[in-house]
């Protein structure tokens, strides 16, 4: 055994051996073509700076990002505020609700349209039965035709839409200088960046445009609207409308609270999502568990076997081990 | 363990009727309880936001008129 083990390091070092005096008459031969050798070199460096000249000039022509807009026309990207109600597991703030849905009457209802929310909506949400009533019957619907064809008119009942300020939105073009003032029911979704953006909107209006900023007549500069100018003026001031829980009534509050109506006239469902959503997450999570533990149970026994494989002997070739016993 | 396995056997799946209405029964509690827990869980994280936490404000207000 010591033996034969002495005589293979024995024939590897020769090997090792040979191979070195191989590569020494190798590198003998190399040398002698230097002119070669200093070809190929030009050649390798003139096609790596050819590619990445090439490469260079490709991304240069075509691989930057473009601009149809200038920054100003993008308008200003807006803040991203740390909105309570868009957090995973909460709801809205209805007295924010409540408060918002003030302000939106107050202010913004002599221009804005709400069309997609009847009156009932607001019933058990931010008011009660009787409060949603009065309200509705505050405003004058339509009848159906009666006998003659004639439409009369009637008081508002809870199922009845909250009425646009307008006729149509010819009628709102020609009152705004000829600038459609866009419905809200689902202004947070239209507009990219949704409560951020409209927030940022209603309180971005800064006391005068900056210098070399050119504002057309009749627009209002906001940075945040795309093109800065916007034919709406700045509505919310400090105490424009008297909140009846008592919060003072700052821009930024009144902001923020009419952004959250706004979110809720465009998702009204988002509370009772968010709270079916986790239970089906909770239950989902419990189901993939189980179904984890069903797979493995399952392939238990295939996962554990174990196969044995004895080759078949051939009767001429034993190897000596065998051949001894 | 094999014990309560067994005598669960013997009470609830041996006779084809009990297990089956506790399979009905059983699928009622559980939802039930995780419906409550769940919606209790949900009211606390938000306590104060829902209309049920401030209606009473304006319920009590309109009383008073
Ligand atoms: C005096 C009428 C008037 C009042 C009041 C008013 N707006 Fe506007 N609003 C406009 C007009 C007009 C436009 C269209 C602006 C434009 O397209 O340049 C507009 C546009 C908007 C837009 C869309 C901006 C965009 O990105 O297109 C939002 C959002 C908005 N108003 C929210 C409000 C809110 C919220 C209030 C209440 C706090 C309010 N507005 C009050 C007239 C008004």
């Amino acid at each position: 055994m010591l033996a034969r083990s002495g005589l293979r390091t024995a024939r590897a070092f020769g090997s090792a051996r040979t191979s070195a005096t191989r590569n020494a008459t190798r590198n003998a031969s190399t040398q002698s073509e230097g002119a070669a050798s200093w070809k190929n070199t030009a050649t390798l460096s003139a096609s790596t700076a050819l590619a990445i000249g090439s490469c260079t000039f490709y991304y240069f022509q075509f691989g930057r990002s473009v601009h149809a807009m200038t920054p100003a026309e993008e308008g200003l990207h807006a803040t991203a505020y740390p909105w309570e109600h868009e957090k995973f597991f909460k709801t809205f703030d209805h007295a924010a609700l409540r408060r918002g849905f003030q302000v939106y009457r107050e202010v913004c209802a002599s221009c804005h349209s709400l069309q997609r929310i009847p009156w009932r909506a607001l019933v058990g949400t931010m008011m009660t039965v009787d409060e949603a009533k009065a309200l509705a019957e505050e405003n004058e619907y339509d009848t159906e035709p009666n006998d003659e064809g004639e439409i009369e008119k009637r008081p508002g009942k809870l199922s009845d839409y909250i009425p646009s300020p307008y006729k149509n939105d010819e009628a709102g073009r020609a009152a705004n200088n000829g600038a459609l003032p866009p419905d809200l029911s689902l202004i947070t979704k239209a507009r990219h960046g949704g409560c951020n953006y409209i927030f940022s909107l209603l309180t971005g209006y800064p006391e005068e445009p900056p210098a070399g900023a050119v504002v057309q007549s009749g627009l209002n500069f906001n940075p945040y609207f795309p093109g800065t100018g916007i034919a709406m003026a700045r509505v919310l001031y400090d105490g424009l409308v008297e909140y009846e829980d008592g919060t003072p009534a700052t821009t930024s509050q009144m902001a923020k609270d009419v952004v959250e109506f706004l979110n809720w006239s465009a998702e009204p469902e988002m509370d009772e999502r968010k709270r079916m959503g986790w239970k089906v997450m909770a239950i989902g999570s419990v189901l993939f568990a189980m179904s984890v533990w069903v797979k493995r149970y399952k392939w238990s026994t295939i996962k554990t076997r174990h196969l044995q494989y004895n080759p078949p002997v051939a009767p001429g070739k034993m190897n000596p081990r065998q051949s001894r016993r | 363990m094999s014990g309560v396995l067994g005598g669960i056997y013997n009470t609830v799946i041996r006779s084809n009727g009990v297990f089956l209405s506790a399979i009905f029964v059983g699928a009622f509690a559980t939802n039930l309880a995780f419906d409550t827990g769940s919606n209790a869980l949900w009211d606390s994280i938000n306590r104060g936001r829902q209309w049920k936490d401030i209606k009473h404000r304006y319920m009590e207000s309109e009383d008073e008129e």
